[in-house]
């Protein structure tokens, strides 16, 4: 119902942000850029899988690719991760030219890509300790930080079975520990809770935020959850068909097609007091349909109690009020045209996919 | 006194280089996974970590070992003891030595069991070395040669990796074959320990060269249904068009031609002359340096192309 009543406020209040700029984008505003992408293109065929793509993303935040599956966000990461030539353009990472220096960005990065590769005759500790000779990390420095990033990822106990006895959840958790076995400054994490139940995609957010705010690390993923992205983002740039549609923080998108809406509905029919409720500064529109005050704030939480007392003093009384506040939905709607529901058929095929390669491995 | 002076800095500085190492070092063990590790550069890194994920495969699993093996035995024994040319001749009513004569005209030797033994030790070979492309494809299938580009591992190293694996492989297999060979009854009259180490010398060449063949025609395929298709494909030309089972001799002069062309029939002659002292094809000289240039040929080809193919 609440989402309901959104929709329609949604479709006539849409206005470009004048918000402040949230915390986060003031901070990262002032870090380095670690990824500077220039002009991007990726043509395969006649198709053009990433079209003309610039974006930048700043030391110390987790920068989010949110788009539909075939939108350019895997091969966006590959060519970053130096697993694709890009057709045209050009992109740094971590200060080196993915062209001239790709060994100096393999160094510096880690990936999680999508697929589960850890090999399933092993165990998860010679996964790690594989990972680790592939990048030429000492046998004894090896096996410190595999312990470590079992740890972190609570894997311990399983470190010395097969992977083949693993659940998803514990695979996924090895994955991230292969990608961060070089200890990188940038991680790229490639849908990183796909086909995950609830309780593990939790347990990666964490493990997400963990390496964020603990380790200090940048990290880039991509994702069509777009809770995920709400809830881990600090920006985030909306894919589709290869194109950037619009960067910014979650709340920046948000704001961008229209702020919070608060429904009150008033036991009194006369008089109308919206011109009054208008005034208020942090009200942008009022809309009376006979005792229903619909109001379009910024800062919903501060502006119903001043609402509240207006109403008060003018000797009205409320019966009810609800806060809608916008989500990606909308967002992501009305940018590419598509709802997240679409979305699930290709879900539910990753997920096909992925146990008929599962099965095919057994 | 100058000089007591100077003595002193330095080791007071040593001192004080020391003391700060050792808080480094407190410091790395209080904060664990925040230094990053030394990584090294040298372009053969990871080269043996890439062999031995696919050896183990092989080696922790005895029945693909045994499987693998059967295919040669059963051929040692249907071929090296069903047609047994020896007897075929016994009924022609010459005499032992005129028998003898007509057989070593032939194949180079009075036993044909033995003959082919030594072509059963290339059949294994090719056999192995045809599936190491296998191995690339369900690599890029699966995702793990994506994650190893991803690393700084040498792209060569991804593809000498492939090779290697399979020439160990072939070495393991191939001295399997010939014990069983012996042990069915092939002449060992001509052994020496310098042919033995000669053969298994010609066998990790063209192991080498094979597999690298095979390897290459992997890197950009993600499909084990072509890849089975070209396995099948290659693999019974190499061996019938080869002197693996029959003399070069006794065929018709276009395949024989073809025979001199297929570096699998250089191998068997140098492991014929070396084993069982049969009269070869061509001189052991030219035998090893055909070979030599297969396996080198073949695998810069292979580390060229996959820095070349194994990103598109």
């Amino acid at each position: 119902m609440r989402k309901y009543l959104y929709r329609l406020e949604f479709v006539v209040l849409k206005r470009e942000s004048d918000i402040d700029m949230s915390a986060t984008q003031i901070e990262t505003q002032t870090s380095p850029t670690i990824v500077k992408v220039e002009n991007l293109s990726k043509v395969f065929g006649e198709l053009k899988a990433v079209d003309n793509v610039s974006f930048e993303i700043k030391e110390g935040e987790i920068f989010g690719f949110l788009g539909p599956n075939g939108a350019g966000k895997t091969t966006t990461i590959n060519i970053l991760t130096t697993l694709l030539k890009p057709s045209s353009g050009k992109a740094e990472v971590c200060g080196y030219d993915i062209f001239k220096k790709a060994n100096e960005v393999r160094r510096n990065v880690g990936v999680v890509p999508q697929e589960y590769t850890a090999d399933e005759d092993m165990t998860g500790i010679n996964n790690i300790l594989l990972c680790s000779d592939l990048y030429g990390i000492p046998r004894s420095d090896a096996k410190r930080h595999a312990e470590e990033l079992l740890k972190l990822v609570e894997l311990q106990d399983a470190a010395k079975r097969k992977v083949s006895t693993y659940s998803g959840g514990m695979r996924r958790r090895l994955e991230l520990a292969c990608g961060l076995i070089n200890y990188p400054k940038l991680l790229f994490l490639d849908e990183p809770t796909l086909g995950l139940d609830v309780q593990t995609r939790t347990a990666v957010w964490k493990y997400i935020k963990t390496l964020k705010e603990e380790y200090h690390m940048t990290l880039f993923m991509t994702t069509h959850y777009l809770e995920e992205a709400d809830h881990l983002c600090d920006r985030i740039a909306i894919i589709d068909h290869g194109h950037i549609i619009k960067v910014g923080s979650p709340e920046e998108l948000k704001e961008s097609i229209g702020g919070d809406v608060i429904v009150v509905n008033v036991e009194e029919l006369e008089p109308d007091i919206s011109p009054d409720i208008a005034k208020i500064k942090l009200v942008k529109d009022v809309k009376k349909n006979a005792e229903i005050y619909r109001i379009k704030v910024e800062l919903g939480e501060e502006a119903s109690p001043q609402i509240m007392d207006l109403i008060r003093s003018k000797g009205l009384h409320v019966t009810k009020i609800s806060l809608t506040k916008p989500t990606l939905d909308e967002v992501y709607l009305e940018l590419t045209g598509r709802t997240l529901r679409e979305e699930e058929v290709d879900k539910l095929q990753a997920f096909r996919q992925r146990a008929t390669i599962r099965r095919a491995r057994s | 006194m100058e000089k007591t002076e100077l003595n002193e800095q330095t080791s007071s500085e040593n001192s004080s280089v020391q003391q700060k190492q050792n808080e480094e070092n407190l410091a790395r063990e209080q904060q664990p996974f925040r230094t990053r590790p030394k990584m090294s550069t040298s372009p053969l890194h990871g080269l043996w970590a890439l062999t031995n994920r696919d050896l183990r495969k092989w080696y922790t699993n005895p029945i693909q070992l045994f499987v693998s093996l059967i295919q040669p035995i059963v051929w040692l024994g249907l071929f090296g003891k069903a047609l047994n040319f020896g007897t075929f001749i016994a009924g022609s009513g010459a005499s032992q030595a005129q028998q003898d004569l007509i057989l070593k005209n032939f194949f180079g030797t009075t036993s044909y069991f033995s003959f082919l033994a030594c072509g059963m030790l290339a059949f294994i070979v090719l056999f192995t070395s045809a599936f190491s492309g296998m191995s690339v494809v369900f690599d890029r299938r699966f995702g793990f040669l994506n994650k190893a580009l991803s690393t700084p591992v040498a792209r060569g190293s991804i593809v000498m990796g492939k090779i290697l694996q399979s020439v160990v492989r072939s070495l393991v297999q191939s001295a399997i074959v010939l014990v069983i060979a012996v042990v069915l009854g092939m002449d060992t009259t001509h052994f020496t320990p310098l042919g033995i180490a000669g053969t298994f010398l010609i066998i990790f060449l063209m192991g080498t060269g094979l597999s690298a063949l095979f390897t290459m025609l992997a890197l950009r395929s993600g499909d084990w249904q072509t890849q089975m298709a070209i396995i099948n494909l290659l693999n019974m030309p190499l061996l019938f068009a080869s002197n693996a089972l029959f003399p070069a001799k006794i065929m018709p002069t276009w395949l024989q031609d073809v025979v001199k062309l297929n570096p699998v029939s250089y191998a068997i002659d140098a492991a014929r002359q070396l084993l069982i002292g049969a009269t070869g094809m061509t001189s052991l000289l030219v035998d090893f340096s055909v070979m030599m240039g297969f396996a080198i040929i073949l695998s810069a080809i292979g580390i060229v192309l996959s820095w070349r193919l194994l990103s598109k």
